[in-house]
């Protein structure tokens, strides 16, 4: 590659603008970075509404027989928890990741359709809105209502109108229906741009890991979601238009939704945790000054990933008496998974070794992922032996294990990633000292909550209880799991305090601060509107190493 | 000592399940030490040092051979753990049932347990009597499991695993306790508002004690009426919306929708293992049952207060 074809363009002087001006060039954007920036920060706020939900159930749960909240209470917060953050926190994130990252990495200028980018973030949007309008509007004609109270999985027939009064359910659908909408839109857009917008000399085989990793997510996202979508239109059939798919008291099946949501429900686990893998893909190498291990395994095994995650849905359904030939088939797929799972975290390791590590705060927050990432993936491994989750699921240890992948493996390389291309959304660096403190006391909350609570799991205690009886033997463990919240809040407000501030008074960037290989730091920080003044050519995976090392170019070996 | 802990098994499929667990827990500790080891002396080992030269180091691409190593040990971990799982699956889910077999069938109401057993004549609520099997000579108990309403799962967890109950879908699982006692355990499919009250007791007697408490159940209640109050309280019941929902054998009331009360007095406990069944909760049960169980479906009856004691009084004499 010749250096001319990279071109560092000045980034746009900020000029003035009046707020409203301002305000209607995000609205009606449809420029990929933008939108990213629209859904990450969209994100964070659920994100928010989420943590104090979840902050709301714990100081409940903090002793026995508590009455800080009735049960009415208790129950709309964890089927608002789990279906903020799965839909309007965990997946806007990974969305925004993708949405501004892929164009920029692949060399393109925007995404493959900028106008149904915008409009499916804004039907995300409008999903979200939806969900917590519940609040005001769940009561409806019926009364009996308010926010959602049946579960982030809605198990029928809790659903069914002689169950669920009011409209705190069909917010719940809509919301759903109508996000689901939007995450579909994006995937299309991903894949498209994934396959048609490369920039010249990037073969499918030298686009950074996390092109290939979104590509992946995005797929899954059409099998995945499509069936929810389907699910949510037979749910609002059944309860306004005198259908029967789930309504049990009219010979509908239960079973039915079970299915239907799983095989959303599941895939889902990879459309979260797929791209997380991406983000420590491009940070391990990095900040290990190598480049990453096994590239064309890391590829096969996310596929992989991908493909056999179609086939693992029911083993969330090991206790509802399917047969023990279904039940068998299930343990055999929810283990293969591991392999390549098992592959990914080797290569990492690999990647590390024999290299030069640096800890700055993106690296810390992989290295805590890599080893969260290890234990989620161990508790999974036995959880996926049918009859180690005949006990077990349903209970706070199987609560313990998705929250370890959710928080401990992906969250913790969400914020690696934040803090890793921060200096390249704002053109300011992050503050190290304050990312490092973000970085121990998530860690300390996170160990104190979600380590300890597998116990009370192992002790027999289930999920989605308000209250519990003294002298079960849980009291203790709960009273620790809700001091973690603490330590998780308070560092989650130095990241929120640290992307204020850094904003403000952070240190210049420049271009490429990590010494990094990988287009989106060849251009400036933040970058232009298009990107790149001429689209580059690339001979390797790493182009950037090669216009640093002209002496030992990586195409040399490729 | 929790009462509910899954390491403490008195019945076979909590046994196998837990020797499995056991089995599993021990493989992946162990790669879990190998690969925190490899990644905590990966760290240490190749941390970037004080006095570096700020070279780039030996760049490496990948490797087959490595690879093929760690694709094909994880391979054969889980074809182990497999194995194990198969077999454990098919011995509970496919074991035979024995001639002394006892059936019970369980139905799921929301936040109480309906317990019928079909060959014995009786129905009883919430506390289930069972008797001790003794490995010997099995008589474990098979249940099946329906519902009434929405979703439930029976989960005791020293007896065995949890089956789900779920309408129009009729489940079944057996238990085979190896000795007597009081086992504990409670829903654990969320069902609505008060699934977290919805307890559930296995009480496990040896064989003649199991058989007088059979005894006693299949008997009507003792009729003879200790007093004024009492008779009252059995026309207060008998003409307020109490029979609607709940039985009294020999008697007028045959609802179905609350549980069977002809032999209340034999339970240590009401409102599904809530509160203790005592003249002050019943009395509290009967006019407020939001005090012990906010959201359950037994409403305020809006009695007087002469009205709700003689209620009480007549429900004490159902034995």
């Amino acid at each position: 590659m010749s250096t001319t074809t990279i071109t560092l363009t000045e980034s746009e002087l900020p000029v003035s603008r009046p707020f409203p001006l301002r305000l209607h060039e995000w609205v009606t954007t449809v420029d990929h970075k933008r939108l990213g920036i629209l859904y990450v920060v969209y994100a964070l706020a659920f994100l928010t509404f989420g943590g104090i939900e979840a902050t709301i159930m714990r100081l409940q749960l903090i002793r026995p027989n508590n009455h800080l909240v009735s049960p009415e209470v208790f129950n709309r917060m964890f089927t608002m928890h789990g279906t903020t953050m799965i839909f309007f926190a965990a997946m806007p994130l990974v969305f925004g990741f993708a949405n501004y990252l892929v164009p920029l990495m692949i060399g393109a200028r925007d995404m493959a359709f900028p106008r149904l980018n915008a409009f499916s973030f804004w039907m995300t949007a409008l999903g979200g809105l939806l969900l917590y309008f519940s609040f005001l509007g769940g009561d409806g004609l019926y009364g009996g209502g308010g926010a959602p109270d049946v579960g982030w999985f809605a198990y029928a027939p809790l659903t069914a109108k002689a169950f669920s009064v009011g409209h705190s359910t069909d917010y719940w659908t809509l919301s759903l229906m109508v996000s689901g909408i939007g995450s579909v839109g994006t995937a299309i857009n991903i894949i498209a741009t994934i396959l048609c917008m490369r920039c010249p000399g990037m073969t499918l085989g030298r686009m950074p890991l996390l092109a290939w990793l979104n590509l992946t997510m995005a797929g899954l996202v059409i099998l995945a979601v499509s069936p929810l979508t389907a699910a949510q239109l037979m749910l609002l059939v059944d309860r306004y238009l005198g259908g029967h798919f789930f309504d049990t008291q009219a010979g509908g099946s239960a079973a039915i939704w079970m299915h239907f949501f799983w095989v959303f429900g599941h895939p889902e686990v990879y459309v979260l945790a797929i791209p997380a893998f991406a983000i420590a893909s491009e940070v391990i190498p990095v900040f290990s000054r190598k480049a990453i291990f096994g590239y064309p395994v890391m590829v096969l095994a996310t596929v992989a990933i991908g493909f056999i995650s179609m086939s693992v849905w029911a083993h969330h359904m090991f206790t509802i008496g399917m047969s023990s030939g279904a039940n068998t088939f299930f343990v055999l797929s929810t283990m293969a998974i591991a392999v390549p799972t098992g592959i990914k975290i080797f290569n990492w390791l690999a990647t590390m070794w024999g290299g030069k590590i640096r800890f700055c705060t993106p690296m810390l927050f992989c290295i805590a992922f890599l080893f969260q990432f290890l234990i989620a993936g161990l508790t999974g491994v036995t959880l996926a032996v049918a009859p180690v989750d005949w006990q077990l699921g349903g209970s706070y240890y199987l609560v313990a294990h998705f929250h370890y992948v959710i928080v401990g493996a992906i969250l913790f390389a969400l914020f690696s990633g934040f803090y890793y291309w921060y200096p390249k959304v704002t053109g300011k660096m992050a503050s190290e000292f304050l990312g490092k403190l973000h970085f121990w006391l998530f860690m300390i909350g996170f160990h104190l909550t979600f380590d300890f609570m597998h116990i009370p799991g192992l002790l027999g205690m289930p999920r989605r209880i308000y209250t519990y009886e003294p002298g079960r033997g849980w009291d203790i463990w709960n009273l620790i799991v809700t001091i973690g919240v603490v330590f998780q809040a308070a560092g989650i407000l130095m990241f929120a305090v640290n992307l204020v501030w850094s904003y403000y008074r952070g240190r210049v960037a420049g271009n490429d601060p990590w010494d990094a290989w990988t287009l989106e730091w060849s251009t400036s920080s933040p970058p232009p509107e298009y990107n790149y003044a001429v689209v580059p050519t690339v001979r390797s995976r790493r182009p950037l190493w090669d216009l640093k090392h002209p002496e030992d170019p990586d195409w040399r070996y490729e | 000592m929790s009462p509910t802990s899954i390491f403490a098994p008195v019945s076979t499929p909590a046994d196998s399940i837990m020797g499995l667990s056991i089995f599993v827990l021990l493989t992946v500790a162990a790669i879990f030490v190998v690969v925190f080891g490899l990644l905590a002396y990966a760290i240490v080992r190749f941390r970037n040092k004080r006095n570096d030269d700020r070279s780039e180091p030996a760049q490496v691409y990948g490797s087959t051979q490595v690879e093929l190593a760690w694709t094909i040990i994880p391979i054969l971990i889980v074809v182990a753990l497999f194995l194990a799982a198969a077999r454990v699956i098919a011995s509970v889910q496919d074991a035979s049932r024995p001639a002394g077999a006892l059936e019970v069938t369980v139905i799921g109401h929301q936040y109480w347990w309906e317990y019928r057993y079909p060959k014995l004549n009786i129905v009883a609520a919430n506390e289930l009597h069972v008797p001790v099997s003794d490995p010997a000579h099995p008589t474990p108990t098979f249940l099946t499991l329906l519902s009434a309403d929405t979703d439930h799962s029976f989960w005791v967890p020293r007896l065995a695993g949890k089956t789900d109950l779920i309408p129009n879908h009729p489940n079944s699982m057996w238990i085979d306790p190896h000795e007597p006692g009081l086992f504990l355990g409670q829903c654990a499919q969320y069902c609505g508002v008060q699934h977290a009250k919805m307890l559930l007791r296995v009480y496990v007697q040896p064989r003649e004690e199991f058989d007088r408490w059979v005894r006693e159940q299949q008997q009507l209640p003792h009729a003879e009426m200790e007093g004024a109050a009492v008779s009252a309280g059995q026309r207060v019941f008998a003409s307020t919306a109490c029979v609607n929902c709940h039985t009294v054998s020999g008697t007028p009331a045959k609802g179905r929708f609350g549980p069977d009360l002809t032999h209340l007095m034999s339970r240590d406990t009401i409102a599904s293992g809530a509160a203790p069944n005592t003249h002050k909760t019943l009395r509290l049960w009967i006019q407020n049952p939001d005090a012990i169980k906010p959201g359950s479906k037994m409403p305020a009856m809006g009695l007087s207060e002469k009205d709700l004691d003689a209620v009480t009084d007549y429900l004490e004499t159902l034995r």
